[in-house]
């Protein structure tokens, strides 16, 4: 196990510019699918996560396409990171047959295997072991593949993160727990949910390491989840990062935000936005103009555009449907 | 009487039970200034104090097996569980626990907790936020199962159930928060184990729970126009069944259909069903008893499946069409 070191050396890290476009498509995608359910064309449910690009971009972004993630309620930026097709997962919100999932899982649910997505999940901290159990396969077939489990401080208080890390500690399994520390679970300040600074700690006591990191920092998240691949591929073992990041929207549709200051939140999005940040340290080091910049945001805007409009026009999925998928057909 | 939404009704049986008696508190997730996952709990926190209407992790099982400690304990705790489908993240505690302690300790302890929950299909969360379990947990000997269908009887009910010496299972769905009744102003409880007819009628029988009630009182009107006249009755309490109702109502229109949201297979339709074909009653049956429940998949998202996957309106007229076609009316 001591060729690891080299092998730290070796990642390739993401591109600036194309993280930039990652983190811009998935800003985009949301607002879009924010309009679309206040026009009322979008049933169901959603969990905005404009504010936390980094964390998805710097994380499923530079894995493998056969390296697995698992992902949360607030499940876009993960799935576009990880590579899933965008058009449709704007056809599974708007119904239809042709989204990820044929219309069966809506937003929290969407799932891509091809790409290395194991699925979304309705079920806070349901995550955990399931990530631990492809990280087990993986370990058991003698792949290299690691899998990166995304989660919300808040999940972090469920009996499942806490037998999930143990199992994950004692089997040396190749995942990595990436909790996007977005400050409140719903409602609730993660400062009056735990009784520590950091949730990383929480590692301590199963045996894995733990690192708390900026959050907002592309290059930060990017660094430590691609140290911590490197680690789980070469039979290192787990590990447990804690991103600091904020979410800019409310939990949800019915979120009236009365339980954090205006204040805060215009802190968070004027002066730590990853998007923002990434831009000026990309500028700073005279990689792009501003112009150039303003360009790609223009152009992914009228891209993801065209992609709706023609979503639209998608059949849905019909009542024969309904019946389909309950059980698997036997093997051939 | 003024008329208020089932969602107020929820939240003023709260107000008053925590009004009334120092023991009672809350518990739940986001149940302080957030309201509750849907609102029942708004104000109280700022009017009881974050002690009696307490903010908890995200934690179903720490957060129902501290219910079941403080109920064992003295006081009468009443937790709300955000989704109903999260039962499953704290089931060790209710089924195990809460249900078992009663019996189990020869009666030297009770556990006199509340469990209310949102529950039911309707708004396009998909399998893990639609489902109707309330059948498995009428299933389980020592829980009391409670499904208001209306204002009124929400709050009745849930002042009832808080208090019941027994954990109860206190099912709220989804869709109906926003329905209106008349309620009174002041505090009061209805009988736990006591069905309700809902809607006097002579031809059929229809049986049905929850947001079903609706439904077949809806269907009723439809079919009145053809000369059929629906009794419809609301259980209200899945345990204890008032067995009674349900079978004088058969005895007299010898017709029936049972209608429920939760999946029909293994389902608490075929309880009520069973309780019929058991009984004397079912020989005089002009007709084949029906049952319509949810369709045997997970619930979909999608909007137009999502419908398809419960009974509907159609179907409780169609259901009734073909009981009555039995024989001229
Ligand atoms: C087992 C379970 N409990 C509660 C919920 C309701 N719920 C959905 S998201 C959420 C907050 C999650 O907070 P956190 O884990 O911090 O993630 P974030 O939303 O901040 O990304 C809650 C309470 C749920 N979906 N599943």
């Amino acid at each position: 196990m001591n060729k690891r070191v080299n092998k730290i050396q070796q990642t390739k890290l993401i591109d600036g510019i194309e993280a930039l476009k990652k983190m811009w498509e998935i800003r985009i995608f949301e607002e879009m699918i924010q309009e679309l359910f206040s026009a009322g064309e979008l049933y169901g449910t959603m969990h905005l996560c404009i504010g936390q690009e980094a964390t998805a971009v710097g994380g499923a972004g530079i894995l493998r396409q056969n390296d697995w993630i698992v992902s949360t309620h607030r499940n876009h930026g993960h799935c576009i990171a990880k590579g899933t097709d965008i058009r449709s997962m704007f056809a599974e919100m708007l119904g239809k047959k042709t989204g990820t999932n044929e219309g069966k899982g809506g937003s929290m649910h969407i799932a891509d295997l091809d790409v290395g997505n194991l699925g979304s999940n309705g079920i806070v901290g349901a995550g955990f072991p399931i990530a631990a159990g492809a990280a087990l396969s993986a370990q058991m077939q003698g792949t290299d593949q690691v899998v990166l489990c995304y989660a919300g401080d808040g999940a972090t208080n469920e009996g499942s993160f806490h037998e999930a890390l143990n199992l994950a500690s004692i089997w040396q399994l190749p995942v990595i727990y990436l909790i996007e520390n977005n400050q409140y679970g719903m409602s609730s300040s993660i400062k009056q949910m735990v009784n520590i600074d950091k949730l990383s700690n929480r590692a301590m006591s199963y045996g894995i390491e733990g690192i708390t990191i900026d959050g907002n920092n592309l290059t930060e998240v990017s660094q430590t989840v691609s140290n911590a691949v490197e680690k789980a591929r070469n039979g290192g073992g787990p590990t447990l990062i804690e991103a600091l990041t904020y979410r800019h929207k409310g939990h949800s549709k019915s979120d009236k935000l009365l339980y954090r200051s205006d204040d805060e939140c215009q802190q968070w999005k004027e002066n730590n936005d990853p998007i923002f940040r990434l831009e000026s340290e990309l500028m700073k080091e005279g990689t792009l103009l501003e112009a150039d910049i303003r360009e790609i945001e223009k152009t992914i805007r009228q891209e993801l555009a065209d992609i709706v409009d023609s979503v639209k026009l998608d059949s849905e999925p019909t009542i024969e449907d309904l019946w389909t998928h309950v059980y698997a057909e036997d093997e051939v | 009487m003024r008329t208020i939404t089932y969602l107020q009704a929820i939240n003023e049986a709260l107000d008053e039970a925590l009004a009334q008696d120092e023991r009672v508190f809350l518990l739940g997730e986001d149940i302080g200034i957030y309201g509750g996952g849907f609102g029942a709990t708004h104000g109280l926190q700022e009017k009881y104090g974050q002690q009696r209407v307490r903010d908890t992790p995200i934690s179903e099982s720490a957060i129902t097996g501290a219910a079941v400690g403080a109920a064992m304990t003295g006081m009468r705790p009443v937790m709300e569980l955000q989704f109903s489908d999260f039962i499953t993240v704290a089931m060790d505690q209710l089924v195990n626990q809460a249900a078992k302690i009663h019996y189990m300790y020869s009666g030297k302890a009770k556990v006199p907790l509340v469990m209310r929950t949102a529950s039911g299909s309707g708004t396009g969360a998909a399998a893990q936020h639609s489902q109707s379990l309330e059948n498995w947990m009428a299933h389980i000997p020592g829980l009391k199962v409670i499904q208001p269908t209306n204002a009124y009887d929400a709050k009745g009910l849930l002042h009832a159930a808080i208090k019941d010496n027994n954990p109860v299972m206190f099912y709220e769905h989804k869709l109906l928060y926003s329905t209106t009744g008349n309620v009174p102003e002041e505090p009061y409880t209805l009988p736990i184990g006591v069905a309700d007819i809902k809607r006097l009628g002579k031809d059929v029988t229809i049986v049905a729970t929850g947001i079903m009630v609706n439904k077949a009182l809806e269907a009723a009107e439809i079919v009145k126009t053809k000369g059929i006249s629906v009794e419809v009755i609301d259980p209200r309490t899945l345990v204890p069944l008032d067995k009674e109702t349900i079978l004088t109502s058969v005895e007299k229109t010898k017709r029936v259909i049972v209608a429920t949201e939760a999946v029909k297979n293994s389902g608490f339709s075929a309880e009520i069903t069973s309780i019929i074909a058991e009984s004397k009653i079912s020989m005089d049956l002009k007709a084949p008893i029906v049952r319509l429940g949810g369709a045997f998949v997970p619930m979909p998202a999608q909007k137009i499946l999502e419908s398809k996957a419960t009974p509907q309106l159609d179907s409780l007229v169609e259901a009734l069409d073909q009981v009555m076609g039995e024989i001229e009316v």
